[in-house]
């Protein structure tokens, strides 16, 4: 018996995973029902228009907020992706994006603010999101799968794990960054605590914390193509088949409207960053 | 009577701090207690009193505790001990919904970097205070907008913060503190971030709003020009955190209580600081019509002057009469020339100025006039008079010695009786 048998890391994991796993069902299964809801909520949302309004409706976004050249790049883009078949796949795809983003920035945005009220709750949080970080993505599939089977609702959980981090660290940063004479001038009129905070401290450090929801984002759409691997369906089922099929086409072509969604999310959530910026 | 007293306060940043202060009581210094217990002493036992409408200036170089101090007023930072009473309720040990009330209704501050809010605009910026303490929109606004044109800005109300000057992002933040009618503002080194041609220009309309306002204003400064301009009293912190002197900008300037407060005040130009009214006083006037030449000259040779002010009535200044005059005038009366009326020998070339006006100030109406400059008030009413030997004699006073030019003459009388011996 050789002392890797007595302490065995990977093997304590699996007893962990093992006792969730037959202990807390109850507790995954309630979790998977809300994430079922939002994500059939959000996909149908998206494909309810037919493709050419919700086209047209997101160049118009993309005008409004990033200006003509997004909008143009936005409206060919997405001409392109109804061309190549892959209308529905990447609405779903988009839909997994923000059904992940909402339940990440819900909640890294309290955690952040809560972490930078508190050097506790930092110095605790911080190792957490390195470990989520650094951990290669591919091995919050297992646990997620354990958890909650095949199917989109596993991907979502593995995204949002995977996204949180720029979320918490960029609102506890620009909260932390607030002058302390602005912090101190609020006060001194008088201020509570949830007046400092919504009144001086939010309004602030938005543009820091936009710039956190860019990189939630954007991490959040690399993670969902990887989740197709367990089945979560979209533009990642794509690639899979496209590389497990040696079909060079069809993966370049699902490649092509990842990046082109990517390029979109990007400008966009950076213009919406940059708005915030300008306000200041 | 007093608004603000301060009781022993102490403030010791560092752990453990009320350890220290025992140290301080030994008289320990600053950096021995540093050492000794890892404490940095802010303020060391400061206790006075703040009186109702008065400016008073918390002075002293960086690292004295002055920014401290004006945080413990209204508790940024808590004291470590001590009592704050304002208006007899301690700051020290309110409780949090009382301490907000203060901070809400009785007093306000501005900041040396103004704290403005940067998403907001102007108006926005102003209505914050009332916002907090929960005031409805449209009244809000109302009173921003009156605490706006206070300050000169209107105009500006929709403009971003920072699309504006230091100055005027400052004038922002005093109509954000004056927004809720305080009685009490307290000023951390607000202008001291501004350059030099702006903030005496801010100085001056400090001045004229507290002349109108008459609020409670303490105000916190390193530099002692300043302080002088501004301040009813003057606190002056040593660099131990220890208050070594309170006065009159006056007193401070004649009366240092220490040698650190002498090196302190030794550069400072006196003249601006010494007025029209220290420097001269009281002299005695005639009355016209009802005094007559002989009462001018009686007057004249009784106190050794060779010039008499005239009044009428109820003290309002007529003009001057010099003693030849006077004499000649009595000649003729005697040679029989009838009753002579003084009013043909009134000069009425003589310099005013109101008691408040600066040594400096008169010093060219000094040099071209030959009578001594006459002290009204704003009605005309006289109040006395400065004489030129007196203004030249405060401006001698406070020229520095090496520089006083010396006559050639005296340079070789010197030599001179060097070989006598």
């Amino acid at each position: 018996m050789n002392f890797r048998e007595i302490v065995n890391i990977g093997g304590a994991f699996e007893s962990v995973i093992d006792w969730l796993v037959d202990n807390m069902s109850w507790f995954f299964k309630g979790i998977s029902t809300a994430i079922s809801a939002l994500l059939d909520g959000t996909t149908a949302a998206l494909n309810f228009p037919p493709w050419f309004v919700m086209a047209i409706a997101l160049t118009a976004l993309a005008w409004w907020v990033a200006g003509r050249g997004v909008a143009i790049f936005t409206a060919l883009g997405f001409f392109i992706i109804w061309y190549m078949g892959l209308w529905t796949l990447t609405m779903s795809t988009l839909g997994l994006v923000i059904a992940s983003v909402i339940i990440a920035l819900l909640i890294g945005i309290p955690v952040g603010i809560w972490a930078s009220k508190k050097n506790v709750v930092w110095n605790v949080v911080r190792p957490v999101l390195d470990f989520m970080q650094t951990l290669p993505a591919f091995v919050y599939l297992i646990p997620a799968v354990l958890f909650f089977r095949l199917g989109p609702v596993p991907g979502v959980v593995a995204t949002l794990i995977f996204s949180l981090p720029p979320a918490v660290r960029l609102t506890n940063l620009g909260i932390r960054q607030v002058p302390k004479e602005i912090k101190e001038a609020a006060r001194s009129f008088g201020s509570t605590s949830r007046q400092i905070l919504f009144k001086a401290e939010l309004p602030v450090a938005l543009a820091t914390i936009m710039a956190g929801v860019n990189q939630t984002i954007m991490l959040a759409l690399s993670m969902v193509v990887i989740a197709g691997m367990i089945g979560a369906g979209g533009l990642g089922n794509e690639v899979l088949r496209g590389i497990t099929q040696l079909r060079i086409d069809l993966g370049f072509e699902g490649g092509i409207a990842i990046v082109i969604l990517a390029i979109f999310l990007d400008r966009v959530t950076q213009a919406l960053g940059n708005i915030a910026q300008k306000k200041r | 009577m007093a608004i603000i007293e301060v009781n022993d306060l102490y403030k010791i940043f560092g752990p453990n701090p009320k350890r220290a202060i025992p140290l301080t009581k030994q008289g320990m210094t600053k950096a021995e207690i540093l050492k000794r217990t890892g404490c940095t002493v802010a303020i060391n036992d400061a206790t006075f009193s703040i009186e109702k409408q008065e400016t008073f200036v918390v002075m002293g170089l960086s690292g004295s505790g002055k920014s401290t101090f004006i945080r413990c007023l209204n508790r940024l930072i808590p004291p470590t001990q001590g009592d704050i009473l304002v208006d007899g309720e301690n700051v020290a040990t309110m409780d949090a919904e009382r301490l907000r009330e203060l901070r809400r209704y009785k007093m306000s501050m501005v900041f040396q970097h103004f704290g403005l809010l940067p998403h907001r605009n102007v108006l926005g910026n102003v209505e914050f205070g009332l916002e907090i303490s929960g005031m409805e929109k449209s009244q809000r606004r109302e009173k921003a907008q009156r605490a706006i044109e206070l300050v000169g800005l209107d105009g500006y109300e929709e403009s971003r913060t920072s699309e504006l000057s230091g100055g005027m992002q400052q004038r922002v933040g005093l109509a954000r503190a004056l927004a809720n009618d305080p009685e009490i503002l307290l000023m951390d080194e607000a202008f001291s971030a501004l350059d030099p041609l702006i903030r005496t220009q801010l100085q001056d309309e400090l001045l004229e709003l507290q002349a109108k306002m008459h609020k409670t204003v303490v105000f916190i400064t390193h530099d002692l020009d300043e302080a002088l301009k501004l301040g009813d009293r003057i606190a002056i912190l040593g660099p131990d955190g220890r208050v070594r002197q309170i006065g009159t900008p006056e007193e401070i300037l004649s009366r240092p209580a220490d040698e650190y407060v002498k090196a302190f005040v030794q550069n400072v130009d006196r003249t601006k600081v010494i007025t029209a009214g220290s420097a001269g006083g009281h002299v005695p006037s005639i009355i016209y019509p009802r005094d007559g030449v002989e009462a001018a000259i009686r007057v004249m040779e009784r106190n050794n002057y060779s010039t008499v002010f005239v009044t009428d009535a109820s003290r309002v200044l007529k003009g001057l009469i010099t003693i030849d005059d006077a004499v000649s005038l009595r000649k003729a009366e005697r040679q029989g020339a009838g009753k002579e009326n003084i009013a043909t020998i009134l000069h009425d070339n003589v310099y005013t100025t109101l008691a408040t006006t600066s040594i400096s100030d008169l010093l060219t109406a000094a040099i071209k006039t030959n009578y001594p400059i006459a002290i009204v008030d704003e009605e005309g009413v006289f109040h006395g008079a400065v004489s030129r030997a007196a203004i030249i004699a405060e401006v001698s006073k406070s020229s520095d010695n090496s520089a006083v030019p010396v006559q050639l003459r005296e340079i070789n009388g010197s030599d001179h009786s060097r070989e006598d011996e």
